[in-house]
């Protein structure tokens, strides 16, 4: 999980810049075209963005394909909060919406969106939460970023950027939507 | 967010009721759907222990818990007076030596839930204390509104009328209401006030009156009301002596037909809310309580969101009693 | 000279008496046989006369006051000797500084009968710690209808004086009336637990006012108990009457007092430490604990009772002492018993409020805790002063003693004490009765060696 401090940005110590604005909209450009490849093309596609960063990638991945294809997807989110299994491990989280399109996921292939991929269970929260609203054809996972430390037997399909991480490190993702700053991939803590 | 017992409506910061209802929003999607539960409080145990009987807000507990996978139990029990059959601490000792993580409790007695959260480790839940609190209903109250009136209560106004002296609901609603913002003037005879309103009024932001004319047809339109709640009033109150018929009750304080006619005038689609049961024909007119604006039925709809975010929000976390050994 | 074979002599030396310059006391057969000032060398003062086996301390600096007497407590037996017995509730007054008590009629059975009251006065005396004057009933069962048989308890070996239905208000004007007129005969008093039972309804549970109304307890206003005590001081000005007023607890009834008294009407008044020290503003947790009757009322309240006892309008602090058993107090808060202890922490309550402020001086201590209740309860031997021939009865205090109140740490079999917690600024150090001594800090006769006295 990400975990950064958007109230004080100016307080965090060491900050490591590993993917700039241009990396992440390239990233994001490549990816679309890999699902697109994948699924031979944008028909029966739905994207689903998990709250929170993982909501405006899902909605730019679309807006690429939309422009790629010519033909708008259906794009949604997917909160998994209340399908985690390390909430007694956390504070409470603040449950954010789902938003389902209206064509709904049966049958469909849905793409999930999220923006660092660590140890898998965010995913394996979201397959469960999904197979609760449908049942998908198939399921692809997108990432901005592949931070690796994986706990559970859980691969990405579409990875903008594998970064190696050590545990203490904090993988830190700013976009412009959420975060009234420039695109922006960060390292923090750790050593230096 | 992390609070271990909700016991009055005072113990929720702004912040932590728009949480809640944040949650209860999605809650309430996840009640439209086909697949209703959820797993997030699996392995924990609820028990609704309700000394006095409410099947509305106990089932709506209970479906709240169901949904999100806990194991829920009721247990109506039988208050007890000094000297006499076994102590409220006894009673709630026995219970939670049965591995309980949540008390929701309904209880005759004010304060029964402050004193319960004394005497155990498991989170205390008010669903009702005597004439003191009903936090829930006031945030499902709350959720209700803020769907009618366009999401926030800031500078809204809202109208309680009844027997604000007897009524857990008001006070609950107007630290809740007044924690979003929302300007709250309460209308009740002077009998039916709580003692030393006056001085409570003036502390805590809110307006008093006797008239409910004067306050529904405010001369400035900014002092219109943007919502009426009439509360519940009990006969048996008649034979108090807090006023002499119920007659006179509904032509002074009681949503008539006629008053209603009057409001819509001035205020279309005005929301009316009544946290029931009703007594229609005393508090409110038939007209009222099926009107178009009535948001009645809505009020018990979200009950059950409400209690999971509430349920989500005191359980879900890491500050719950059962973590102890599983922390390290 | 002639003794009692085995009393032996007690000689108090560098006690300050009521507060002023030390002196030594010969304390003989139970009387004060001589008090002269500490001189220079030993040898010098009572010392000299006192027999060669006479038992010496040296309280230099210590206060030796009268033993205090509790016009108000609860001993609750016979009937509830879970909660409190003669005995237990015997031994808290003794350390509590008190020689002498006056235990409530509201017993079961209802001390209103000669019989029950002799047997009250007899268990007293076995215990033998303070002196145990049983409260009558005003009214058979404390019913309220009828009077119980108050001359036939007064002629009896209890010399029943103060009859009262506390816990319970006489209502009925008429049988006020009568009981006022009939206890005449014999000098006995009336006192009353003021408090209209139709503005204090059975679900009351506390004062009325704004915390009430925000906690949503039931209460019961401070005009409740004022009506009542305007009533009966008419009442005992139409008589001729003695009426005292049990547990004042509002500023309006100070006010009634003044009035009454400015008349010359036969009227006198307790309150309790806990209406003087404690307000409202504790309910707000709804600990059981803080549910008395009287309830704790506002800051103000509290201000007027302390400025009357300071005045004398109020004559005497009284305890109302109220054990109750655990399993009568761990209810929600309106269905619990009502009532707190008190006997053990009264007098520091009062130097803390009166005496390290300046308000009152020691001697007036002694006379709102000694001198003026037993002269209200009509005890001769009892808040004497301390004089060469008077009885011993006589509580040595040190001044300078912080103690924190533990509520575990109690002669009472009860546990339902508000001060726990408190740091009280005084601690009763021994307690005389008759020149016995009965209590030693805190332990009481049998739990202290006699030896150990210093």
């Amino acid at each position: 999980m990400v975990a950064f401090d958007a109230a004080h940005p100016a307080t965090q110590p060491v900050a490591r810049e590993v993917m700039s604005s241009g990396d992440v909209s390239r990233a994001l450009r490549r990816i679309a075209h890999e699902i697109l490849e994948r699924n031979k093309g944008a028909v029966g596609l739905v994207l689903l963005g998990i709250p929170s960063r993982g909501v405006p990638l899902a909605a730019r991945l679309a807006d690429i394909i939309a422009e790629v294809e010519g033909t708008a997807v259906p794009v949604g989110s997917l909160d998994v909060t209340m399908h985690r299994d390390d909430l007694r491990r956390q504070p409470t989280r603040v449950v954010m919406p789902t938003k389902i399109p209206t064509e709904g996921i049966d049958g469909q292939v849905v793409v999930l969106v999220d923006d660092v991929l660590y140890s898998g269970r965010t995913i394996r929260a979201a397959l469960e939460a999904l197979s609760e609203l449908g049942r998908p054809r198939a399921v692809r996972l997108a990432v901005l970023v592949d931070r690796g430390h994986r706990e559970l037997p859980v691969r990405a399909d579409h990875v903008g950027k594998n970064l190696p991480t050590s545990s203490v490190e904090r993988v830190q993702v700013r976009l412009s939507e959420l975060d009234d700053e420039d695109d922006v991939v960060r390292i923090t803590g750790g050593e230096r | 967010m992390t609070r271990r017992h909700l016991l009055s409506s005072a113990d929720l910061a702004r912040d932590e009721v728009e949480a809640i209802l944040t949650t209860a929003q999605s809650m309430h999607d996840v009640q439209r759907r086909e697949v209703k539960k959820l797993p997030t409080l699996r392995g924990r145990t609820i028990i609704n222990l309700f000394f006095e009987d409410s099947t509305r807000t106990r089932s709506s507990f209970e479906i709240a818990g169901k949904w999100m996978s806990a194991d829920t139990i009721n247990i109506a029990a039988k208050g007890s007076s000094a000297s006499k059959g076994e102590s409220l601490r006894d009673t709630v000792k026995t219970i939670c030596a049965m591995s309980v993580d949540a008390l929701v409790i309904r209880h005759n007695a004010s304060g029964a839930c402050h004193q319960v959260a004394q005497w155990v480790d498991a989170s205390v839940i008010n669903a009702g204390d005597g004439t003191h609190e009903h936090p829930t209903q006031a945030l499902l109250d709350a959720y209700t509104l803020r769907g009618r009136l366009g999401g926030s209560l800031d500078g809204r106004h809202v109208v309680i009328v009844g027997d604000l002296a007897h009524s857990r609901v008001f006070r609950s609603n107007v630290i809740t209401l007044g924690r979003l913002g929302a300007r709250v003037t309460v209308v009740a005879p002077p009998t039916l006030m709580p003692s030393g309103i006056g001085a409570w009024a003036a502390r805590d932001g809110f307006a008093t009156a006797w008239d409910l004319d004067d306050v529904l047809d405010a001369a400035s339109p900014g002092d219109r009301p943007d919502a009426v709640m009439m509360l519940r009033v009990q006969r048996e109150r008649m034979s108090g002596g807090f006023f002499p018929t119920e007659r006179e009750y509904t032509a002074g304080y009681g949503l008539t037909r006629e008053r209603l006619a009057h409001l819509y005038a001035v205020v279309p689609d005005i929301p009316i809310l009544h946290p029931g049961p009703m007594n229609r024909g005393l508090e409110i007119s038939a007209e009222a309580a099926d009107a178009t604006s009535s948001v009645i039925l809505e009020q018990v709809s979200a009950g059950v969101a409400v209690r999971m975010a509430v349920l989500y929000h005191l359980l879900a976390g890491s500050d719950a009693p059962s973590e102890k050994a599983e922390a390290s | 000279m002639s003794r009692d074979i085995g009393s032996r002599d007690l000689l108090i030396r560098g006690a300050r008496v009521l507060g002023e310059g030390p002196a030594d006391l010969l304390v003989r057969d139970g009387r004060i046989a001589e008090i002269g000032s500490l001189s220079g060398g030993s040898g010098a003062g009572p010392g000299g006369s006192a027999s060669r086996d006479a038992q010496v301390i040296d309280v230099d600096g210590l206060v030796l006051l009268p033993g205090l007497v509790d016009l108000h407590t609860h001993l609750r037996e016979p009937g509830r000797e879970d909660a409190e017995t003669v005995s237990s509730g015997s031994a808290a007054a003794a350390a509590g500084g008190f020689t002498a008590v006056l235990a409530m009629a509201n017993t079961d059975p209802v001390t209103d009968t000669a019989e029950v009251a002799e047997r009250v006065f007899d268990l007293g005396r076995a215990a033998g710690l303070v002196d145990v004057h049983p409260v009558g009933a005003v009214s058979k069962a404390l019913a309220g209808k009828e009077l119980a048989e108050l001359g036939l308890m007064a002629r009896s070996r209890a010399r029943v004086r103060v009859f009262s239905d506390d816990g319970r208000c006489v209502s009925d004007a008429r049988l006020m009336r009568r009981a006022l007129d009939y206890v005449k005969a014999f000098g006995g008093v009336i006192s009353q637990h003021s408090q209209d039972s139709r503005l204090a309804d059975s679900a009351a549970c506390c004062h009325e006012g704004e915390l009430s109304g925000r906690l949503g307890l039931p209460g019961w206003p401070g005009v409740a108990e004022e009506v009542v005590v305007a009533r009966d001081v008419m009442l005992a000005r139409h008589t001729g009457s003695r009426v005292h007023v049990a547990h004042v607890s509002t500023a309006g009834s100070v006010e009634v007092l003044r009035w009454a008294k400015a008349q010359g009407i036969a009227v006198t008044a307790e309150v309790t430490p806990h209406h003087l020290a404690l307000g409202t503003e504790l309910l707000t947790g709804y600990d059981p604990v803080f549910k008395v009757n009287p309830p704790l009322r506002p800051t103000e309240d509290q201000l007027a009772l302390r400025g009357a006892l300071v005045e004398g309008l109020i004559d005497a602090v009284a305890t109302d002492h109220a054990p109750h058993a655990r399993h009568d107090k761990e209810h929600a808060f309106p269905d619990a018993a009502f009532g707190m202890l008190g006997l053990e922490t009264a007098v520091g309550i009062v130097a803390e409020l009166f005496v390290g402020p300046g308000l009152l001086s020691w001697a007036q201590v002694a006379d709102r805790m000694s001198a003026a209740p037993a002269h209200i309860a009509g005890l001769t031997d009892q808040g004497r002063p301390i004089a060469v021939g008077e009885p011993a009865n006589l509580v040595l205090i040190d001044p300078s003693a912080p103690w924190t109140v533990q509520a575990s740490a109690s002669q009472s079999l009860s546990r339902n004490n508000p001060w726990h917690g408190r740091e009280l600024p005084v601690r009763v150090h021994a307690t005389f009765l008759r020149g016995e001594c009965t209590a030693y800090r805190g332990a009481v006769r049998g739990q202290f060696d006699i030896e150990e006295l210093s």
